[in-house]
Protein backbone atom coordinates (compact mmCIF):
# COMPACT_ATOMS: atom_id res chain seq x y z
CA UNK A 1 0.00 0.00 0.00
CA UNK A 2 1.08 3.54 -0.39
CA UNK A 3 1.36 6.44 1.86
CA UNK A 4 -2.18 7.77 1.29
CA UNK A 5 -4.05 4.57 1.20
CA UNK A 6 -1.94 3.71 4.83
CA UNK A 7 -3.31 6.57 6.03
CA UNK A 8 -6.53 6.73 5.19
CA UNK A 9 -7.08 3.44 6.26
CA UNK A 10 -5.58 4.04 9.39
CA UNK A 11 -7.63 7.09 9.54
CA UNK A 12 -10.77 5.32 9.58
CA UNK A 13 -10.38 2.49 11.65
CA UNK A 14 -8.87 4.63 14.39
CA UNK A 15 -11.60 7.49 14.24
CA UNK A 16 -14.52 4.37 14.54
CA UNK A 17 -12.60 2.74 17.00
CA UNK A 18 -11.94 6.00 19.22
CA UNK A 19 -15.79 6.90 19.23
CA UNK A 20 -16.61 3.02 19.52
CA UNK A 21 -14.42 2.32 22.80
CA UNK A 22 -14.89 5.97 24.32
CA UNK A 23 -18.27 6.17 24.71
CA UNK A 24 -18.48 3.33 27.08
CA UNK A 25 -16.95 4.32 29.59
CA UNK A 26 -18.95 8.03 29.71
CA UNK A 27 -22.33 5.86 29.26
CA UNK A 28 -21.81 3.60 32.04
CA UNK A 29 -20.51 6.74 34.00
CA UNK A 30 -23.75 8.86 33.03
CA UNK A 31 -26.34 5.49 33.42
CA UNK A 32 -24.81 5.36 37.14
CA UNK A 33 -24.91 9.21 37.69
CA UNK A 34 -28.45 9.24 36.35
CA UNK A 35 -29.85 6.63 38.51
CA UNK A 36 -28.22 7.72 41.60
CA UNK A 37 -30.02 11.10 40.71
CA UNK A 38 -33.40 9.59 40.06
CA UNK A 39 -33.28 7.32 43.06
CA UNK A 40 -31.92 10.92 45.34
CA UNK A 41 -35.17 12.57 43.68
CA UNK A 42 -37.46 9.96 44.78
CA UNK A 43 -36.20 10.10 48.16
CA UNK A 44 -35.91 13.78 48.63
CA UNK A 45 -38.63 15.61 46.24
CA UNK A 46 -38.06 18.87 48.00
CA UNK A 47 -34.32 19.14 46.96
CA UNK A 48 -35.67 18.77 43.17
CA UNK A 49 -33.49 22.00 42.14
CA UNK A 50 -30.47 21.40 43.06
CA UNK A 51 -30.43 17.86 42.70
CA UNK A 52 -31.40 18.26 39.24
CA UNK A 53 -29.02 21.03 38.86
CA UNK A 54 -26.27 19.55 40.23
CA UNK A 55 -27.09 16.31 37.74
CA UNK A 56 -27.03 18.52 34.93
CA UNK A 57 -23.45 19.65 35.52
CA UNK A 58 -22.47 16.49 36.58
CA UNK A 59 -23.90 14.31 33.14
CA UNK A 60 -22.16 17.48 31.41
CA UNK A 61 -18.23 17.04 32.76
CA UNK A 62 -19.20 12.93 32.35
CA UNK A 63 -20.36 13.22 28.66
CA UNK A 64 -17.15 15.66 27.84
CA UNK A 65 -14.71 12.63 28.26
CA UNK A 66 -17.06 11.18 25.37
CA UNK A 67 -17.38 14.75 23.70
CA UNK A 68 -13.17 14.68 23.42
CA UNK A 69 -13.54 11.05 21.95
CA UNK A 70 -15.54 12.69 19.37
CA UNK A 71 -13.49 15.13 19.06
CA UNK A 72 -10.51 13.29 18.24
CA UNK A 73 -12.80 11.37 15.28
CA UNK A 74 -14.04 14.17 13.99
CA UNK A 75 -10.48 15.36 13.14
CA UNK A 76 -9.34 12.15 11.93
CA UNK A 77 -12.02 12.07 9.95
CA UNK A 78 -12.26 15.31 8.36
CA UNK A 79 -9.30 17.99 9.35
CA UNK A 80 -6.51 14.98 9.81
CA UNK A 81 -3.68 16.92 8.98
CA UNK A 82 -0.99 13.79 7.77
CA UNK A 83 -4.07 13.37 5.13
CA UNK A 84 -2.93 16.93 4.04
CA UNK A 85 0.40 16.01 4.26
CA UNK A 86 0.15 13.20 2.18
CA UNK A 87 -1.96 14.64 -0.24
CA UNK A 88 0.54 17.75 -0.80
CA UNK A 89 3.23 15.26 -1.30
CA UNK A 90 1.44 13.39 -3.59
CA UNK A 91 0.46 16.13 -5.70
CA UNK A 92 3.29 18.20 -5.31
CA UNK B 1 -26.01 24.17 7.42
CA UNK B 2 -26.03 26.26 3.46
CA UNK B 3 -22.92 28.06 4.79
CA UNK B 4 -20.54 25.22 6.03
CA UNK B 5 -20.05 22.31 3.87
CA UNK B 6 -20.64 18.67 5.62
CA UNK B 7 -15.94 18.67 5.24
CA UNK B 8 -15.99 21.71 7.29
CA UNK B 9 -15.57 20.57 10.66
CA UNK B 10 -15.59 24.37 12.01
CA UNK B 11 -16.88 27.99 10.37
CA UNK B 12 -13.38 28.74 10.45
CA UNK B 13 -13.21 27.43 7.14
CA UNK B 14 -15.73 29.43 5.76
CA UNK B 15 -14.27 32.36 4.31
CA UNK B 16 -16.69 35.48 2.92
CA UNK B 17 -13.88 37.83 2.19
CA UNK B 18 -9.75 37.99 2.15
CA UNK B 19 -7.68 40.89 1.41
CA UNK B 20 -3.64 40.00 1.91
CA UNK B 21 -4.23 38.36 5.99
CA UNK B 22 -7.29 39.97 6.80
CA UNK B 23 -9.67 36.86 6.57
CA UNK B 24 -13.37 37.58 7.13
CA UNK B 25 -14.57 33.83 7.97
CA UNK B 26 -18.17 32.75 9.25
CA UNK B 27 -17.32 32.80 12.85
CA UNK B 28 -16.63 36.48 12.97
CA UNK B 29 -19.42 37.45 10.64
CA UNK B 30 -22.00 35.48 12.69
CA UNK B 31 -19.78 36.18 16.71
CA UNK B 32 -20.45 40.02 15.39
CA UNK B 33 -24.03 39.43 14.27
CA UNK B 34 -24.99 37.47 17.69
CA UNK B 35 -23.58 40.25 19.48
CA UNK B 36 -25.30 43.27 17.40
CA UNK B 37 -28.37 41.72 17.78
CA UNK B 38 -28.06 41.25 21.68
CA UNK B 39 -26.61 44.71 21.65
CA UNK B 40 -28.96 46.40 19.53
CA UNK B 41 -32.02 44.35 21.28
CA UNK B 42 -31.36 45.13 24.61
CA UNK B 43 -30.93 49.00 23.73
CA UNK B 44 -34.38 48.90 22.10
CA UNK B 45 -35.95 47.41 24.80
CA UNK B 46 -34.32 49.50 28.09
CA UNK B 47 -34.59 52.71 26.25
CA UNK B 48 -38.17 52.98 27.38
CA UNK B 49 -37.89 51.49 31.39
CA UNK B 50 -40.81 52.07 33.03
CA UNK B 51 -40.81 51.44 37.66
CA UNK B 52 -44.68 51.29 36.96
CA UNK B 53 -46.25 47.69 37.09
CA UNK B 54 -47.68 48.39 33.43
CA UNK B 55 -44.65 47.80 31.33
CA UNK B 56 -44.27 46.50 28.52
CA UNK B 57 -43.48 42.77 27.47
CA UNK B 58 -40.27 43.04 26.25
CA UNK B 59 -39.06 44.52 29.65
CA UNK B 60 -41.12 42.48 31.65
CA UNK B 61 -38.84 39.23 29.51
CA UNK B 62 -35.85 40.91 30.41
CA UNK B 63 -36.56 41.02 34.04
CA UNK B 64 -37.29 37.47 34.19
CA UNK B 65 -33.95 36.19 32.22
CA UNK B 66 -32.24 38.60 34.89
CA UNK B 67 -33.90 37.91 37.95
CA UNK B 68 -33.71 34.26 37.22
CA UNK B 69 -29.93 34.67 36.58
CA UNK B 70 -29.70 36.63 40.25
CA UNK B 71 -31.04 33.95 41.73
CA UNK B 72 -28.33 31.51 40.02
CA UNK B 73 -25.88 33.35 41.26
CA UNK B 74 -26.91 33.76 44.60
CA UNK B 75 -27.85 29.95 44.99
CA UNK B 76 -24.04 29.00 43.92
CA UNK B 77 -22.48 31.64 45.09
CA UNK B 78 -24.34 32.84 48.33
CA UNK B 79 -23.69 36.67 47.34
CA UNK B 80 -25.28 38.94 45.36
CA UNK B 81 -22.47 40.67 43.27
CA UNK B 82 -22.87 42.86 40.15
CA UNK B 83 -19.80 42.06 38.92
CA UNK B 84 -20.80 38.27 38.75
CA UNK B 85 -24.07 38.84 36.92
CA UNK B 86 -22.40 40.70 34.22
CA UNK B 87 -19.72 38.57 34.07
CA UNK B 88 -21.28 35.04 34.16
CA UNK B 89 -24.44 36.36 32.88
CA UNK B 90 -23.06 37.94 29.73
CA UNK B 91 -21.39 34.39 29.15
CA UNK B 92 -24.71 32.88 29.13
CA UNK B 93 -26.68 34.92 27.11
CA UNK B 94 -24.06 35.15 24.41
CA UNK B 95 -23.68 31.47 24.23
CA UNK B 96 -27.51 30.88 24.29
CA UNK B 97 -28.18 32.98 21.73
CA UNK B 98 -25.52 32.17 19.40
CA UNK B 99 -26.65 28.58 19.81
CA UNK B 100 -30.37 29.16 19.96
CA UNK B 101 -30.12 30.70 16.60
CA UNK B 102 -29.16 27.94 14.79
CA UNK B 103 -32.44 26.82 13.75
CA UNK B 104 -32.16 30.36 11.35
CA UNK B 105 -30.98 28.34 7.61
CA UNK B 106 -27.61 30.16 6.47
CA UNK B 107 -26.50 30.61 10.13
CA UNK B 108 -23.21 28.58 11.26
CA UNK B 109 -23.20 29.28 15.59
CA UNK B 110 -19.29 30.88 16.43
CA UNK B 111 -19.92 28.77 19.24
CA UNK B 112 -19.10 25.38 16.91
CA UNK B 113 -15.33 26.99 16.00
CA UNK B 114 -12.76 26.19 18.55
CA UNK B 115 -11.51 30.06 18.17
CA UNK B 116 -14.66 31.03 20.15
CA UNK B 117 -15.01 28.67 22.61
CA UNK B 118 -11.00 29.16 23.93
CA UNK B 119 -11.96 32.66 23.94
CA UNK B 120 -14.64 32.45 26.17
CA UNK B 121 -12.50 29.96 28.36
CA UNK B 122 -9.49 32.53 28.42
CA UNK B 123 -11.94 35.23 29.60
CA UNK B 124 -13.19 32.52 32.53
CA UNK B 125 -9.19 31.85 33.21
CA UNK B 126 -7.99 35.33 33.46
CA UNK B 127 -11.43 36.45 35.72
CA UNK B 128 -10.75 33.58 38.15
CA UNK B 129 -7.45 34.97 39.97
CA UNK B 130 -9.09 38.71 39.58
CA UNK B 131 -12.36 38.37 41.20
CA UNK B 132 -10.24 36.40 43.52
CA UNK B 133 -7.43 38.73 44.00
CA UNK B 134 -10.35 41.53 44.34
CA UNK B 135 -12.11 39.60 46.90
CA UNK B 136 -8.96 37.77 49.15
CA UNK B 137 -6.07 39.95 48.51
CA UNK B 138 -3.61 38.91 46.28
CA UNK B 139 -1.86 36.71 49.36
CA UNK B 140 -5.10 34.98 50.49
CA UNK B 141 -5.74 33.90 46.41
CA UNK B 142 -2.03 32.82 46.27
CA UNK B 143 -2.60 30.79 49.54
CA UNK B 144 -5.08 28.55 48.33
CA UNK B 145 -2.54 27.14 45.89
CA UNK B 146 -0.76 25.30 48.55
CA UNK B 147 -3.67 24.17 50.33
CA UNK B 148 -3.98 21.78 52.07
CA UNK B 149 -0.27 21.03 51.83
CA UNK B 150 2.77 23.18 49.11
CA UNK B 151 2.87 19.42 47.10
CA UNK B 152 -0.36 20.30 45.86
CA UNK B 153 1.24 23.04 44.06
CA UNK B 154 1.99 21.48 40.76
CA UNK B 155 -1.61 20.05 41.25
CA UNK B 156 -3.55 23.32 41.54
CA UNK B 157 -2.22 25.29 38.76
CA UNK B 158 -2.58 21.82 36.33
CA UNK B 159 -5.66 21.68 37.17
CA UNK B 160 -6.54 25.73 36.53
CA UNK B 161 -5.16 24.65 32.59
CA UNK B 162 -7.30 21.51 32.01
CA UNK B 163 -10.52 23.08 33.30
CA UNK B 164 -10.01 26.11 31.09
CA UNK B 165 -9.13 23.39 28.55
CA UNK B 166 -12.01 21.14 29.43
CA UNK B 167 -13.86 24.03 29.29
CA UNK B 168 -13.69 25.26 25.85
CA UNK B 169 -13.50 21.94 24.26
CA UNK B 170 -16.49 21.01 25.76
CA UNK B 171 -18.52 23.68 24.35
CA UNK B 172 -17.17 22.86 21.21
CA UNK B 173 -17.46 19.58 20.98
CA UNK B 174 -21.30 19.83 21.93
CA UNK B 175 -22.25 22.36 19.37
CA UNK B 176 -19.74 20.81 17.06
CA UNK B 177 -21.28 17.26 17.03
CA UNK B 178 -24.73 18.73 16.82
CA UNK B 179 -24.15 20.78 14.01
CA UNK B 180 -22.00 18.02 12.20
CA UNK B 181 -23.99 14.77 13.32
CA UNK B 182 -27.24 16.92 11.28
CA UNK B 183 -25.45 17.28 8.28
CA UNK B 184 -24.45 13.72 8.28
CA UNK B 185 -28.15 12.65 8.39
CA UNK B 186 -29.22 15.72 5.84
CA UNK B 187 -27.22 13.75 3.41
CA UNK B 188 -28.17 10.49 4.85
CA UNK B 189 -31.88 10.70 5.35
CA UNK B 190 -33.37 13.91 4.91
CA UNK B 191 -36.85 13.27 5.38
CA UNK B 192 -37.73 13.51 9.08
CA UNK B 193 -34.04 12.48 11.55
CA UNK B 194 -32.57 15.78 11.39
CA UNK B 195 -35.47 17.80 12.68
CA UNK B 196 -35.22 15.21 15.78
CA UNK B 197 -31.60 16.03 15.76
CA UNK B 198 -31.92 19.65 15.60
CA UNK B 199 -34.37 19.96 18.94
CA UNK B 200 -32.00 18.03 20.50
CA UNK B 201 -29.30 20.45 19.36
CA UNK B 202 -31.10 23.26 20.89
CA UNK B 203 -31.64 21.48 23.88
CA UNK B 204 -28.10 20.49 23.98
CA UNK B 205 -27.65 24.62 23.18
CA UNK B 206 -29.35 25.65 26.38
CA UNK B 207 -27.85 23.10 28.52
CA UNK B 208 -24.09 23.97 27.55
CA UNK B 209 -25.00 27.58 27.76
CA UNK B 210 -26.09 27.00 31.57
CA UNK B 211 -23.54 24.60 32.09
CA UNK B 212 -20.66 27.23 30.54
CA UNK B 213 -21.84 30.04 32.49
CA UNK B 214 -22.46 27.74 36.32
CA UNK B 215 -18.92 26.11 35.84
CA UNK B 216 -17.39 29.71 35.68
CA UNK B 217 -19.63 31.05 38.24
CA UNK B 218 -18.40 27.84 40.54
CA UNK B 219 -14.61 28.75 39.38
CA UNK B 220 -15.22 32.25 40.50
CA UNK B 221 -16.68 31.47 43.85
CA UNK B 222 -14.40 28.98 44.85
CA UNK B 223 -11.18 31.51 44.33
CA UNK B 224 -13.07 34.43 45.87
CA UNK B 225 -14.90 33.26 48.73
CA UNK B 226 -14.05 36.02 51.58
CA UNK B 227 -14.32 33.58 54.33
CA UNK B 228 -11.91 32.94 57.37
CA UNK B 229 -10.39 29.65 56.91
CA UNK B 230 -12.21 28.35 60.34
CA UNK B 231 -15.47 28.79 58.40
CA UNK B 232 -14.01 27.10 55.61
CA UNK B 233 -12.55 23.97 57.44
CA UNK B 234 -16.04 23.72 58.90
CA UNK B 235 -18.13 23.72 55.47
CA UNK B 236 -15.16 21.20 54.57
CA UNK B 237 -15.87 19.11 57.06
CA UNK B 238 -19.56 19.43 56.68
CA UNK B 239 -19.61 18.38 53.12
CA UNK B 240 -16.69 16.62 52.04
CA UNK B 241 -17.61 15.90 48.41
CA UNK B 242 -17.96 19.66 47.89
CA UNK B 243 -14.40 20.14 45.90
Amino acid sequence: MDMISIIGFGSVVTAGLTIAIGAIGPALGEGRAVAQGLASLAQQPDESNTITRTLFVGLAMIESTAIYAFVVAMILLFANPFWDYAVSQAGG
Amino acid sequence: MDVMQIKDISPDQVVFWQWHFVTLNATIVFTWLVMALMVGGAWLITRRLSADTRMSRWQNLLEVIVDGMRGQIWEIAQEDSRAHLVFAGTLFLFILTANLLQIVPGYAAPTASLSTTTALAVCVFVSVPLFGILSRGLRGYLKQYVRPSVLMLPFNVLGELSRTLALAVRLFGNIMSGTKVAAILLSLAPLFFPVVMHALGLLTGVIQAYIFAVLAMVYIASASRARTEMEKKKEDDSNPSKR
